[in-house]
């Protein structure tokens, strides 16, 4: 029955119809979110603070939560990461423990992210006391976009030819010289690609949030990092949760707005690589 | 001959003493991955001990109702794991089969061009957040099925477990590609001479092949499945049951941590311990799954060298 | 060694190990200064190897150890109390393949001396085009120092490679097989540059090819399995070489 050409084609069709299908349940999903929250985007819905009433709540907590725990995230993640990135690739002699500190670091980009959240709640938001604050938010998050920002850190620094590191160690170059010199600049495009997307991760994620308390309605904006806060994810959420239609609106609107955030990073990162590579060829 | 010195003479040990220092430093950076990884043991082990002085061991494993919220306390953890495993198959029945066939098209049928263009669009659904899909599975999936399968509830497994497969699904087929194009030319090419068709080529040949490799893609999946928190959350509902109706409401693992979060339970009772009990299971889990994944993974590597 | 000249670079029973794979038999071999010595021998005789065991390049290689003693000027380079920087800046060198760093000319050539601590940048342009001038390459390039240095030719990359080398003011120079990548025209400019540098700087030069060591170098030492075989004047082991190895990898009759 597999013999004929007409099986294959039959096969192929298969394939082409999932496909196809795929993406058109994507645009679907797209287009009912759009039709479903459009309209509530405007001036009033981004600078807003929550409501009892659908039609005048409004993101501004959230939008501002959001953007201040991703640069906090960032702030965090960006120099522990790469960091850990350097020594391993750079620094780390070959012994068990750096074998275990690899192995270690692959298991973790496998945990899921409520375990990071019940760890934020218990680390730092009882022991460190630092409450619900964005401080204790940022840390939660760091560490669950850690992994990543390491792995893709690292892969960026492999691809660092041998050939100029071995330049500068010959002309005198220390081991920090020949990284900062050398290494970080030509990989730095790519750790910054792989950082934005595991940060477009980071103000995507909601349930370590929730987990460690960040609340669903704030009332003012976040004016220190020991602020309570809350985020766009936790809003829609919020608002998604809520029986009222007018609300399930507003939750499409605020995903709306998110989707863009991401899709912004996205296409910046993007942007970086298609630059990345034409630099790389030497 | 000239000074034997020379070598070390202008050394200074503040240089030394500085890239000792940023050697130091890094290293830390390092050393915080294991920091997190004993963090999470030892809280889960605290709080863990905690639960357990108050509920026994048997009431855990045999136990089959799970109401740690209600007046008369149940602490079974099956129906959490019943509710978990049945969303994350229905997600793997969405994602495996479409996975593997993207993957199979893409790796033996698709032009560069095609595949340039076909891979980052199912990149997006990696990259869309889960509350999305929660927000997608309870008002606009949930709402389409119920007008097919009437009997379906607002809450159900069926609808986030689908919207879930769609969220594994981009890993599924990449890693599988990636284990049909690890099969050498040569045993294509055996195939093709002993005069099979394509088709018999890739089902009597490739696949088998990368069966391994497909495996431990749909195992990580799984992985994935089982840890994913938002969209059960929002959509699979909170009632802890032990049944196999992908049309009734569950609660999985994940959304039960939630389900506790969200409410005012005051700190040292023992639904408070219990989610730490609950996500030390799902961390268990979801390292076993992990773990065999790499294994799968690592044999199949070698069997091609 | 028949000339009593003076000995820069001198190594004792010198061993070397990849792993459990020795490389390097006990090498015995004294450099004479201000000459150029070319090593020979078929590949994976250890020539390389021995090379990089002079300014302890071979150091990143995991898993590699080494016995013996190196000295350059009188210091053992292997004392735990070397600064590599400064061994590094009096033995400079040059790779098989060009490395320029993805830099302007003049930041390429201008790394070296900052990094051993010069920040005047009068003396630093002055140090630019002297070392480009050295290796023959400032006339080409003295308008636009500006441009990355990847955009220069194969040739001019690796004349660029040895200037940046030149511009710490070494006393030793290592080339790897500096021509094997480049086309006849630029390989003789190499020699030529070679040629120029003689008397001013220490060369130790590997090379495969036999003509060019016997046009570039004053001495040569030919390597065999990880082991020194002979060492003379040029001109005599091209023409009355003392081994049977030697005279039959001269006369082609392996390698």
């Amino acid at each position: 029955m597999l013999r004929n050409k007409s099986s294959e084609y039959l096969f192929l069709a298969v394939c082409l119809t999932v496909l196809t299908g795929t993406v058109l349940f994507l645009l679907v999903l797209m287009a009912d979110l759009i039709l479903d929250g459009v309209s509530r985007l405007d001036y009033q819905f981004l600078t807003s603070f929550p409501s009892r009433r659908a039609a005048r709540a409004g993101i501004a907590p959230a939008l501002v939560g959001s953007v201040y725990l991703m640069i906090l995230v960032a702030l965090i993640s960006l120099p522990l990461g790469v960091g850990a990135a350097i020594y391993l690739e750079e620094y780390a002699p070959k012994t068990w423990f750096s074998r275990m500190i690899e192995l270690n670091i692959a298991n973790l980009a496998g945990v899921p992210s409520v375990v990071y959240g019940i760890l934020g709640l218990q680390i730092f938001v009882r022991y460190f006391k630092l409450d619900r604050s964005l401080l204790a938010g940022a840390l939660t998050m760091s560490l669950l976009i850690l992994p990543i920002i390491i792995l893709t850190s690292r892969e960026s620094i492999k691809r660092v030819p041998e050939s100029i590191r071995d330049g500068a160690r010959a002309l005198g170059a220390s081991k920090w010289a020949v990284v900062q010199d050398h290494v970080l600049p030509l990989a730095s495009p790519g750790i910054f690609t792989g950082c934005i997307l595991a940060f477009s991760r980071a103000i995507g994620e909601t349930a370590p949030l929730v987990i460690m308390g960040a609340l669903t309605y704030v009332a003012y904006l976040p004016d220190s990092v020991m602020s309570e806060f809350t985020v766009l994810p936790i809003q829609a959420f919020n608002w998604i949760s809520r029986p009222k239609v007018a609300f399930h609106v507003n939750a499409a609107a605020a995903i709306l707005v998110l989707l863009t955030m991401l899709l912004t990073m996205n296409a910046v990162a993007v942007l970086l690589r298609n630059k990345f590579e034409t630099k790389l060829e030497l | 001959m000239s000074d034997t010195n020379w070598l070390y003479s202008r050394r200074t040990a503040r240089r030394e003493i500085k890239e000792r220092a940023i050697a130091g430093t890094l290293f830390l950076s390092a050393a915080v991955s294991i920091f997190v990884t004993i963090a999470i043991v030892v809280v889960i082990a605290i709080e863990g001990l905690n639960f357990f002085s108050e509920v026994r061991l048997s009431q855990f494993f045999l136990d089959t109702e799970w109401t740690p919220l209600f007046h008369e306390k149940h602490f079974g953890i099956w129906p959490l794991i019943n509710g978990t495993l049945l969303v994350a198959a229905v997600a793997l029945v969405v994602a495996l089969p479409l996975g593997l066939l993207i993957a199979i098209y893409l790796s033996e049928f698709a032009s560069t061009r095609t595949r340039s263009f076909v891979k980052p669009i199912l990149e997006i659904f990696a990259g869309i957040p889960t509350v999305v899909y929660g927000y997608f599975a309870l008002l606009f999936l949930t709402p389409y099925l119920q007008k097919v399968l009437p009997d379906l509830g607002a809450f159900n497994a069926l609808s986030p477990g689908i919207m879930m497969g769609f969220m594994i699904l981009p890993m599924v087929a990449s890693l599988s590609e990636d284990a049909l194009y690890a099969v050498p030319r040569s045993l294509k090419d055996g195939a093709y001479a002993l005069g099979s068709s394509k088709l018999q080529m890739i089902f009597g040949v490739l696949v088998p092949s990368a069966l391994g490799g497909i495996v431990a893609s749909f195992i990580l999946a799984m992985s994935r499945a089982v840890g994913e928190t938002m969209i059960v959350t929002i959509a699979a509902g909170q009632q802890p049951k032990l049944s196999l109706d992908p049309t009734e409401s569950v609660a999985t693992m994940t959304a039960y941590i939630v389900q506790v979060s969200l409410g005012d339970t005051p700190h040292g009772s023992v639904e408070y311990y219990s989610i730490f009990v609950v996500g030390g299971m799902l961390f268990l889990i979801t390292l076993f799954l992990n773990f065999l994944s790499f294994k799968i993974r690592d044999k199949f590597s070698l069997s091609f060298r | 060694m028949t000339e009593t000249s003076e000995g820069i670079v001198k190594t004792t029973d010198l061993k070397f190990y990849y792993g459990s794979n020795q490389a390097l038999f006990g090498i015995d071999a004294n450099i004479t200064k201000g000459k150029v010595t070319a090593l020979i021998g078929p590949s994976g005789c250890g020539k390389s190897t021995f090379l990089r065991t002079l300014n302890r390049m071979n150091d990143y290689i995991p898993g590699s150890r080494l016995e013996g003693k190196v000295e350059v000027d009188g210091a053992d380079i292997y004392s735990s109390k070397v600064d590599l920087a400064l061994l590094r800046k009096r033995v400079g060198m040059v790779f098989q393949r060009s490395n320029p760093f993805p830099k302007s000319i003049f930041e390429n050539i201008a790394y070296g001396p900052r990094i051993h601590g010069e920040k005047n940048k009068e003396t630093l342009s002055g140090i630019v085009e002297t070392s480009l001038k050295n290796a023959d390459l400032w006339k080409e390039v003295k308008d636009r120092l500006n441009d990355s240095a990847l955009e220069l030719s194969g040739g001019q990359q690796q004349r660029l490679c040895i200037a940046r080398a030149l511009a710490v003011e070494p006393e030793v120079l290592l080339m790897d097989e500096p021509a094997s990548a480049l086309d006849p025209r630029s390989t003789a400019r190499i020699e030529d540059l070679i040629s120029e540098l003689r008397g001013n700087y220490t060369i130790i030069i590997v090379t495969h090819n036999m003509q060019q060591a016997s046009r570039v170098s004053d001495f040569t030492c030919f390597f065999l399995e990880g082991r020194l075989v002979e060492t003379a004047k040029t001109k005599q082991i091209f023409t009355r070489p003392e081994c049977k190895e030697t005279e039959d990898y001269i006369t082609g009759r392996f390698g």
